[in-house]
């Protein structure tokens, strides 16, 4: 039988221990249903999950809700929406009881001396012309002053089709403003017109990502073997796609058999009763879903299938390290 | 006493073997002092798999809160027998 320790050096071995037992149990929180921008494509909006449910308002249900997803296990809360710096009594109702990240599109700042070390996502699509094209503003021009330098802060940066070969300037930017970045890709089905992939693309953005971290190692958090997975949809041959996503909500999860998945998962919508299907929105086709997150925990939930070979299992650390990061496990 | 936890740790390592899909290891050979998640990469889910077949097999309820406490095949054959233990 293949061991860790056979496949690993010491120094290998060692960083595989310092993750081996993080036991990550994350979920997802719509922490409203309101935002502040309307980008197309966005699927919180495109597929009506706004109108899910109605937005639960008394404060004291949410505290008593998120003591019972401690319960549950949960040791992220993974705060999504809409915008939820929309709603920071929320916010902060998780940020007190739960390790927490805040995704958001960084138009308002979040303010620090209540939220001292609360790890902050700012997605970003595209460059200036893509951003005016999708969310009707340039947002990184706002939100690299609310958030310039912050150590607890990076970019989401989602790339689209037309920044192949344009990646690296703003990378740069990201970097100048004293800022890391993760990269993520536009999914296919988001109906933002003009902003298809096509297949031969996967391998050029590929390559570029991989040449961005080669120059940027500080600024990116991010690793070759995620580009790889998350560019060619595939991991050990195997095809992402629904029979194999770990982000599904664990009540809804009815696939036989049942993959490698989040154990406890679930995505609460802001009535703090609805659950959605996974990470992203229902009406997303699973086989050309580009999910960053998903990809991300595809590859962690299948650690033994990656104890095959040194060069798998490396990359298999890498991703993990690159979540955990990302999560504040441990540090960039 | 002995007897009967060197029957468990040959059972659990067939369990674990058949339920995992682990490849190149017989019961015999999987050593029982090897640590599970360090070496072998088991993940909780995987416990629950195993964790399963044991409960039902031994009439007994293996709880979530103490996987992280069951990191050999040794540790899960005495965690068992002294759950059958309490039982009895
Ligand atoms: S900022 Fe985020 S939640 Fe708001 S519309 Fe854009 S993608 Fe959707
Ligand atoms: S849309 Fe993406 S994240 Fe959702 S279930 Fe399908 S593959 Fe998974």
């Amino acid at each position: 039988m293949k061991t860790v320790s056979s496949l690993l050096n010491q120094e290998w071995y060692e960083r595989y221990k310092r993750i081996s037992r993080l036991n990550i149990r994350s979920s997802i929180y719509d922490v409203t249903n309101r935002c502040n921008l309307r980008c197309q494509g966005c699927f919180f909006f495109s597929s009506g999950e706004d109108k899910a449910a109605p937005e639960e308002t008394d404060i004291r249900k949410w505290e008593t809700f998120i003591d019972k997803e401690k319960e549950r296990g949960v040791n992220l809360a993974i705060l999504i929406g809409g915008e939820p710096t929309l709603c920071l009594d929320r916010v902060e109702a998780f940020y007190k009881r739960l390790p927490s990240f805040c995704a958001t599109n960084g138009l308002i700042k979040l303010p620090r001396d209540r939220f001292p070390d609360l790890m902050v996502g700012i997605s970003l699509w595209g460059d200036e012309d893509d951003e005016k094209a999708l969310r009707g503003k340039d947002t990184f021009s706002i939100s690299s002053k609310n958030y310039e330098g912050d150590p607890n802060t990076y970019y989401l940066y989602t790339i689209t089709p037309r920044q192949i070969d344009r990646t690296e300037r703003i990378i740069k930017k990201i970097q100048d403003v004293g800022l890391k970045a993760h990269l993520q890709l536009l999914s296919n089905d988001e109906n933002a017109d003009g902003f298809s992939w096509r297949e031969e693309e996967f391998r050029d953005i590929r390559d570029e990502m991989d040449a961005m971290l080669d120059t940027y190692p500080k600024t990116l958090i991010s690793s070759k073997y995620y580009h790889k997975v998350i560019t060619t949809g595939t991991m050990m041959g195997r095809p992402f796609g629904w029979n194999e996503c770990p982000s599904v909500t664990e009540y809804f999860d009815n696939r036989n058999p049942r993959p490698k998945r989040l154990i406890h998962f679930v995505r609460w919508a802001s009535d703090l009763k609805t659950m959605h299907r996974c990470c992203t929105s229902e009406t997303r086709d699973c086989t050309t879903c580009k999910d960053g997150a998903a990809h991300m925990s595809w590859v962690m939930v299948n650690k033994r299938a990656h104890i095959r070979t040194p060069q798998d299992l490396q990359g298999w650390i890498e991703v993990y390290e690159m979540f955990a990061k990302l999560y504040q496990f441990i540090p960039w | 006493m002995a007897v009967e936890t060197d029957k468990l740790i040959l059972r659990v390592a067939e369990v674990m073997i058949d339920e995992l899909k682990l490849e190149d290891v017989t019961p015999a050979t999987f050593s029982p002092e090897l640590d599970l998640v360090d070496e072998v990469g088991i993940d909780s889910m995987d416990l629950a798999t195993v964790a399963l077949v044991l409960q039902d097999e031994y009439g007994i309820r293996i709880d979530e809160d103490d996987y992280p406490k069951l990191t050999t095949i040794r540790l899960i054959a005495e965690y068992l027998e002294n759950k059958m233990q309490l039982k009895s």
